[in-house]
């Protein structure tokens, strides 16, 4: 009974906190100049300093969608050109967006994680509170502001990347040339594709922050504490990328 | 005045604070005492709302600050100074913008202003050539020396210090309690010193609290803890004289 309690209550418990957690911080927010340097160095942190992993990874989703893509599809009754009607569109809608995601789950996510729990258990966290300061406010918004910001730029250059790692794998190949991948490319060109991505990519940028902000503020427990804090912050961000991903899907499409 | 009224704490089903009342007279230099683990540093955290006591309340200049708004309650802490346990220095920060960090946070100064102020506090503490150096690179008295800095930087009127010499040679403790003596006499503060440390108590304090299983028990001033009759004191502080520069009380 206990047992069971523990599993209805406990998840209820964690989501209110996580809503106060981010009510409290984004209603008693005092002056921007506080934030604003703070903002401008997770911005850097969050985007800048993962755009080499975010390319590297989307050239490779990029190349082997082509590869596959190829090895699936064509035949002599298929022309070459639904390479690129079938790459393009998959990294604008899915794996640009996605791919980054789980990346960021990981680099970004536990990051945060792990700086804000440290703080929590050195009392920083404490420290700014005692003087005045509302510690949410000062330390989270930043954080899923640059999350918000700056997801959609690694996004749209995760596409970019992609779609030249794929065609770079298609003539590589030699299974089609860069005129048909572009041809159909274009032909099965979805005018909200992109918007469909960029909407994906702001929230999961708010996902992966906020979760990870809220693992790391909440840390209990010194050391070991920390390195919970971390491995779920990556976790369960991934999860709910997952999860988002597929309510935005259904909701959007 | 900081009135503690009949507080009572829980974690997890396990009581840390009982029923524990505690009045702080303004001016004065009050020691809270008591072994390791007994909820020295859970009482000092209600003081300025970092905890919420599960029964009872606390009163900072008859405002009960259970009661009162997040925006307001951020109003009442800008009045204390803290000096966490391990210092709690923003690590992400050198020395120096750690001290300057409340300034610049809380008053309009020019970075002249700041500058001067920030240096006139690690001076106060006896450093003036730590500032670029980040905490990773400071000891343990330096790095809790830059805390008290920084908890002085906008002249509170209450200090808290959470044991403010565990963990330091004695040469460095002797050092730290004439601060605490100092800033008390100079800028007329209200300290309130959470330890273990019988020297520092005798040295720097006016008054004792004595917490022992989870309960206040005993409050007294210096002269009311020498006649002090009451044997669970008389053994911790015994116990706590012999321990003076023992190591295994580093960090308890
Ligand atoms: N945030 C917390 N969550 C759970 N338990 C806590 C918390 N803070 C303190 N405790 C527990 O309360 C007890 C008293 O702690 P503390 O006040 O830090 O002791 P000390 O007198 O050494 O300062 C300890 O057993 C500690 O584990
Ligand atoms: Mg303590």
């Amino acid at each position: 009974m206990a047992a069971l309690e523990q599993r209805l209550i406990r998840p209820l418990y964690s989501l209110g906190r996580y809503a106060l957690l981010l009510s409290k911080g984004f209603t008693s927010l005092g002056h921007f100049s506080v934030y604003r340097k703070n903002l401008i160095v997770q911005c850097g942190r969050v985007g800048i300093d993962s755009i080499p992993i975010v390319a590297l990874a989307a050239a490779f989703s990029g190349a082997v969608t082509t590869v596959q893509t190829a090895y699936q599809l064509v035949s002599p009754f298929i022309p070459p050109s639904v390479i690129g009607a079938v790459v393009v569109p998959s990294l604008i809608l899915e794996l640009g967006a996605v791919v980054t995601g789980f990346i960021l789950a990981g680099r970004v996510g536990a990051r945060i994680a792990a700086e804000l729990g440290t703080m929590r258990v050195t009392e920083q966290i404490d420290a700014l509170e005692a003087m005045g300061l509302n510690s949410i406010g000062y330390l989270i918004v930043p954080r899923i502001m640059a999350g918000i910001i700056m997801f959609p730029v690694l996004y749209v250059t995760a596409v970019l990347v992609g779609v030249g790692g794929g065609l770079a794998a298609a003539v590589a190949t030699d299974v089609v040339s860069t005129g048909e991948f572009i041809r159909g490319a274009r032909e099965n060109y979805l005018v909200f594709g992109p918007m469909f991505g960029l909407i994906k990519s702001f929230v999961f940028g708010f996902v992966i922050t906020s979760i990870s902000c809220y693992m790391g503020y909440y840390t209990e427990g010194g050391a070991e504490g920390v390195g919970r804090s971390t491995t779920q912050a990556a976790v369960i961000s991934c999860v709910y990328i997952l999860l988002s991903d597929l309510v935005l899907a259904l909701v959007l499409l | 005045m900081i009135c503690v009224e009949n507080i009572s704490k829980s974690f997890n089903g396990r009581a840390v604070l009982r029923d524990v009342s505690l009045e702080m007279q303004e001016g004065e230099t009050l020691a809270i005492i008591g072994r390791s683990g007994s909820g020295k540093s859970v009482l000092m955290k209600h003081a300025i709302g970092l905890l919420q006591p599960d029964k009872g309340r606390v009163l900072v200049d008859g405002i009960d600050i259970g009661r009162i708004s997040y925006r307001e309650l951020r109003t009442v802490r800008r009045q204390f100074g803290v000096l966490f346990q391990g210092g709690a220095l923003f690590d992400s920060m050198s020395a120096f913008d750690n001290v300057a960090f409340p300034i610049r946070t809380f008053t309009d100064s020019t970075e002249q202003q700041v500058r001067d102020r920030v240096l006139r506090c690690l001076d106060l503490v006896n450093l003036s050539d730590v500032g670029t150096k980040r905490p990773s690179e400071l000891s343990g008295g330096m790095i809790k020396r830059v805390a008290l800095a920084r908890a002085v930087a906008l002249e509170p009127r209450y200090i808290l210090y959470d044991e403010p010499t565990s963990g330091l040679d004695p040469h460095t403790s002797t050092t730290i309690n004439n601060l605490i003596k100092g800033l008390a006499d100079q800028l007329d503060v209200t300290s309130i010193v959470v330890t273990h440390d019988m020297r520092s108590v005798l040295s720097i304090a006016h008054r004792v609290a004595f917490i022992h299983r989870t309960r206040m028990h005993w409050v007294g001033d210096i002269d009311a803890l020498h006649r002090s009759e009451d044997r669970t004191l008389r053994a911790f502080v015994k116990a706590n004289e012999y321990a003076i520069g023992h190591p295994a009380q580093a960090y308890s």
